[in-house]
């Protein structure tokens, strides 16, 4: 594990080489004392596959950058034509086409108002235009969970605890999934939208994100099931 | 841009909570976030911090000619403009409403109440007199940016300390820190400000104010008070924004909570400040 400064070079070398976040490659070698092309782009923690094929740098920030296939919770600010603009916190508006949802037809298309939240993957992020949302899998063309998010409440949080949010070892969702039941739908764009039965646990939810955030109170799961405790719920 | 407005889930999620008296992060409706004040390693630096608003301001002096129409009186500016630092919905360049609002709130409750003793900043009657400059920087809004900017505000001019001047006839003599001990500024009173929010009337149930609102609470809100006064219980500053029909009695009970989150704020400030100045090492020769 090292830690990586914007403008460093990385190691990075490998016959099928991808790039993630935070790595780019330049077209020419301007250090003498490095054979590679590749720099870092932002500050973080370098990381790479076991095969030193794949190389990210993971770090935290607020603003999100939209990148392919991400999955994204928006708001949608207006209807255009024939789909809609979407807020998903990025520096632009996101456009969904109403055709991008599971089972839409010219006659049948989704039914979404100006405010409503949904859960989409992000199916084109390119630097120079806007980025497109589309609310079915790639593959099988089914919903398989996105589309628009009835009632709960969005909180709102740091990228990478969004992140650690998705990772299944993560232990938040696991350990307040184990008191009370509870929905839970996951934007890497710092959002995160929750549901339960009752207003105190979806606010007992968003205090335990906000508490265990590394943005805000970065507890762990010890000091988060302490604090859960203290929570009349 | 202008921000986009909550979603709609989001809306009803704080109405409904606001309703049974809770809010989103755990306060009570009149629950303010404890400050959290960081003072520099210069005088007159503050950073305050409500939850993850934080403000910082800075003080400088420098002596000018005063304004003609008031040759006894020192001068005090207020600079505070808004960066995109603060948060992505504000503008470099173009002020938005509520960067206006802010700045003139300020004016009113630091400069405009008197907070500073002007005259006791001239030195040389019609020739020379303190300026002093307070400089806000924004550095991130979680709702409430008003409170803690006045707050790092006051608590900057009571922090900070001039160089001591010596005038002998038409002589001024300017002592280095390393002389004499610099002098705190002459401060009448400390105002503080408070802002409550109010949310529509429904027609079920009523919604209570809340203090110190959080960023989704103040861009919900139908309405803000935002009330400047002292632990003497002197009123400063009463704004109302926003079309909520408010009663006497009602305006009344806000303030009898300000008074009450003033006084608990000024011991704050109070002790906060004394334990920065001892711990600060001051030697005088």
């Amino acid at each position: 594990m090292s830690v990586v400064f914007p403008g460093d070079y990385v190691p990075a070398q490998h016959v099928n080489l991808k790039l993630g976040p935070g790595l780019l490659q330049t077209s020419s070698i301007k250090s003498e004392n490095t054979d590679s092309n590749v720099i870092a782009t932002r500050a973080g923690i370098l990381n790479h596959s076991a095969n030193r094929s794949k190389w990210w740098i993971e770090s935290n920030s607020r603003r999100y950058v939209p990148a392919a296939q991400e999955l994204v919770i928006g708001s949608i600010i207006q209807k255009v034509g024939e789909g809609f603009r979407v807020d998903i916190g990025a520096a632009h508006p996101a456009s969904l086409d109403s055709l991008a949802f599971e089972g839409a037809t010219k006659r049948n298309k989704p039914n979404l108002k100006v405010g409503c939240l949904v859960y989409a993957r992000v199916s084109l992020a390119h630097k120079d235009m806007e980025p497109e949302l589309e609310c079915f899998d790639a593959q099988t063309r089914k919903s398989e969970g996105f589309g628009e998010l009835k009632g709960g409440f969005v909180v709102r949080c740091s990228l990478k605890m969004c992140r650690d949010l998705l990772d299944p070892k993560h232990f938040l969702l696991p350990l307040l999934g184990g008191r009370f039941p509870l929905e839970a739908a996951v934007g890497v764009n710092g959002r995160v939208w929750v549901s339960a039965k009752e207003t105190k646990q979806t606010i007992a939810i968003a205090r335990c994100i906000e508490a265990a955030d590394p943005d805000g109170g970065s507890l762990d799961a010890e000091a988060v099931k302490d604090f859960l405790n203290t929570l009349d719920i | 841009m202008r921000p986009p407005s909550p979603s709609i889930p989001e809306k009803e999620f704080l109405f409904s909570a606001l309703k049974e008296s809770l809010r989103i992060d755990g306060r009570l409706p009149l629950e303010m976030r404890t400050p959290n004040l960081t003072f520099g390693s210069e005088l007159g630096w503050v950073e305050c911090a409500l939850g993850k608003t934080r403000v910082l301001a800075q003080i400088d002096a420098k002596m000018v000619k005063p304004l003609p129409e008031r040759p006894f009186e020192g001068i005090l500016t207020i600079h505070s403009e808004i960066s995109p630092m603060a948060s992505s919905e504000y503008e470099p360049g173009r002020p938005s409403d509520e960067e206006v609002t802010i700045t003139r709130m300020l004016d009113k409750v630091l400069r405009r109440s008197d907070a500073l003793d002007k005259e006791s900043l001239c030195i040389l009657a019609g020739q020379r007199v303190w300026h002093i400059r307070l400089t806000l920087h924004f550095l991130a809004d979680s709702g409430n940016l008003l409170d803690c900017a006045c707050l790092a505000g006051i608590v900057a001019l009571k922090h900070f300390r001039r160089p001591d001047v010596e005038v002998v006839g038409d002589e001024v003599t300017v002592h280095r820190p390393t002389e004499r001990a610099p002098v705190p500024l002459a401060i009448h009173h400390t105002p503080f400000c408070f802002t409550f929010a109010f949310f529509p009337e429904s027609s079920s149930s009523s919604t209570p104010p809340v203090l110190d609102p959080s960023q989704l609470e103040q861009r919900l809100s139908a309405g803000l008070v935002s009330i400047a006064l002292n632990a003497q219980k002197e009123i400063c500053v009463l704004q109302k924004l926003g079309g909520v029909p408010l009663g006497t009695d009602d305006i009344l009970r806000l303030v009898e909570v300000a008074v009450q989150k003033a006084r608990e704020t000024h011991e704050f400030v109070e002790a906060r400040l004394r334990e920065d100045w001892l711990g600060r090492k001051v030697e005088v020769r």
